[in-house]
């Protein structure tokens, strides 16, 4: 059989043209609905949104489903690079154009929350699971608690006069930028060597893979990517609040990512788009959102390791239905010219 | 071949440079580690020269597998000193040692299990593999040269066990004798000095064993290094070793030639107890 172009690719190029082509389309598929004025109000409100909880959920899968910890800090590190970048931005309001000011300003958001993602790091690093957990938590509560006490973040009031620079092609792009590194990361020699010490720390340490280091470096490369989208937060809403940040958005993220899939940058981005369409369509149970969050988290759990819910998954997946009908179609072409 | 056994090395003998390449690989002096008041290892010297083959016997909870993880800085040890190709490894990482020369398997397979048969040999390949990180993250800069590399490399070193065509394998996936070659073939891709087995025919039948011998000798003689190895299959011992150290309760108990260990009264005792008749250790 010939194969075309996209077989002859390597397994995992093209799992990530996949990813890319999906984020691609959605994009397009806003702007035309734009163009053709059929973009309500409403979801036109949401894009933002959507591109900043892509960008902390596939960075959250970075340290989740890659090194294999918990953290629960990453709200935390999205609050630093919100503050940091956002008082860059107010800082050069009149100097720089928007289209310098916004990326100037996640990149210092980025680098700012790296720098704490090291600095939380280094103490945690000889704590495992449950454990780092709690620091990470404890973390990002203390934080929280430090920028509402401090008086150039505008305290508890909120920081006010961001420029309005996040548009949906600016998080588009970050969210591709995000993309971009994080899947390159993961089919690289890093990243293999950082999904070794999840597989098996003690194995990766004896063939040479200096696990303190590699987690340092993702701790501080997932906080960078948290950072951008804080900025991006920053810059989209007109008050920046720090209690915004507080434990319930981190738990927030990390629904996105064991919905999403841990380890599956793709299902990360899909269960961060459908988390924040999803409650904002359905206002009606606002107030239970926290709730279905613990219940479909749960629900995750438990079908995650039922192994009949895998054989089900896997018989329904859509590249087997897709397989299936082909060979169906052929079977019946086939018929046909025997008969 | 005898007289490259092991033979207590003198702790102040520095090799000369020009003379490095018969330097030992491996030297340990006076070893000891204590757990809490326990003594799990004590007095223990070693010596293995460059592509020698040695084993390291003893009944269990000997402290073997302690040893092992003296060597490999798994544990510190609280007395004595290790000496890798010269150098000491006191203060060491277990990854900062295997970058020295030194690589090993576990008793208990310790693979990635959900990654690839071939991305675990590329994990062992990976201080040989020069990608920069901008390379990693962007995937320029010479990434596809060095990933195509190190693809051929770790075929390369899977084709030595006939394991290529494994590649695409979950690793946990394997057969188990399978999961045990894989785990050698990840080690050998640190390009080691010195190739610590633990157990490695623990669990395989006759045959299986005579081919792994088979796959040690090659080891040495294609890789041209060291292999230290902890058994209790006294035929595999016995069958490739050119040196052999016994250790009971910590202490080693005897040191020779297979010949001189198969008769050696003391060796005799610990495996079979007092007034021991015959000499099927």
């Amino acid at each position: 059989m010939k194969k075309n172009l996209f077989q002859n690719m390597k397994k995992t190029s093209r799992k990530n043209l996949v990813t890319y082509l999906i984020c691609f389309s959605f994009f397009a598929a806003v702007r035309i609905m734009g163009a053709t004025d059929n973009l309500t109000r409403h979801f036109s409100s949401l894009l933002v949104p959507i591109c900043i909880n892509v960008i902390l959920a596939v960075s959250l899968n970075l340290v989740i489903g890659f090194l294999g910890e918990l953290s629960l800090g990453h709200a935390g590190f999205m609050s630093v690079g919100a503050y940091a970048g956002c008082l860059f931005a107010i800082k050069f309001k009149e100097i720089l154009p928007a289209a310098v000011r916004l990326p100037l300003a996640m990149l210092v958001g980025g680098m700012v929350a790296a720098l704490f993602g090291l600095l939380v790091g280094i103490p945690v690093l000889r704590l495992k699971g449950d454990y780092l957990a709690i620091v990470t938590l404890a973390f990002g509560e203390i934080l929280r608690s430090v920028i509402i006490n401090l008086n150039f973040t505008g305290g508890a009031s909120g920081l006010k006069g961001t420029p309005q620079d996040a548009t949906f092609t600016a998080g588009f792009a970050a969210v591709i930028l995000t993309l971009f590194v994080i899947l390159n990361l993961a089919d690289s020699k890093h990243g293999r060597a950082i999904m070794s010490l999840r597989e098996n720390a003690i194995a990766a340490s004896s063939v040479g893979i200096n696990a303190n280091g590699y987690k340092l470096m993702v701790f501080s490369l997932s906080a960078f990517f948290a950072g951008i989208a804080g900025v991006l937060y920053g810059s989209s809403v007109s008050i920046l609040s720090a209690s915004t940040f507080d434990y319930n958005k981190s738990i927030e993220i990390l629904v996105m990512v064991v919905l999403g899939g841990m380890g599956s940058i793709r299902g990360s981005v899909i269960a961060a788009a459908l988390i924040t369409i999803l409650p904002e369509s359905m206002r009606a149970l606002a107030d239970y959102r926290m709730l279905i969050y613990a219940l479909a988290l749960i629900v995750m759990m438990i079908l995650g390791t039922s192994e009949k819910f895998m054989l089900l998954r896997h018989a329904l997946s859509p590249r087997r239905l897709l397989s299936k009908a082909v060979k169906h179609f052929r079977y019946k072409k086939e018929g046909q010219n025997n008969g | 071949m005898a007289d490259r056994t092991m033979v207590p090395f003198p702790s102040n003998a520095i090799v000369p440079r020009k003379d490095a390449d018969k330097r030992p690989v491996l030297e340990a002096h006076h070893l000891g580690i204590d757990f809490g008041g326990l003594t799990a290892v004590e007095d223990f010297n070693l010596t293995i020269g460059r592509s020698e083959i040695a084993g390291l016997i003893g009944p269990n909870g000997a402290g073997k597998t302690t040893v092992f993880n003296l060597l490999t800085s798994v544990y510190q040890p609280t007395r004595g000193t290790i000496l890798l190709d010269g150098y000491d490894t006191k203060g060491k990482n277990s990854f900062q040692v295997n970058k020295m020369g030194i690589a090993r398997t576990f008793q208990n397979i310790r693979l990635f299990a959900n990654m690839s048969v071939l991305d675990n040999v590329k994990v062992g390949l990976h201080n040989k593999i020069k990608t920069s990180f901008p390379a990693s993250l962007t995937h320029f800069f010479g990434y596809s040269q060095a990933e195509k590399a190190a693809d051929r490399k770790a075929l390369e070193l899977l084709d030595f066990f006939s394991m290529a065509d494994m590649r695409d394998m979950p690793a946990g996936a394997l057969p188990y004798g399978d999961q045990r070659r894989l785990e050698i073939v990840r080690a050998l891709a640190t390009q080691p000095k010195i190739l610590l087995l633990d157990e490695p025919a623990a669990g395989m039948n006759p045959s299986e064993t005579a081919r792994l011998m088979e796959n040690i000798r090659r080891i040495r003689d294609e890789f041209d290094i060291a292999v230290l190895l902890i058994e209790h299959d006294m035929n595999l011992v016995m069958g490739i070793c050119e040196g052999i150290c016994v250790l009971n309760y910590g202490r080693v108990i005897a040191k020779g030639t297979p010949r001189q260990i198969k008769s050696n009264p003391k060796v005799i005792e610990a495996y079979l107890g007092k007034k021991a008749e015959g000499k099927n250790a």
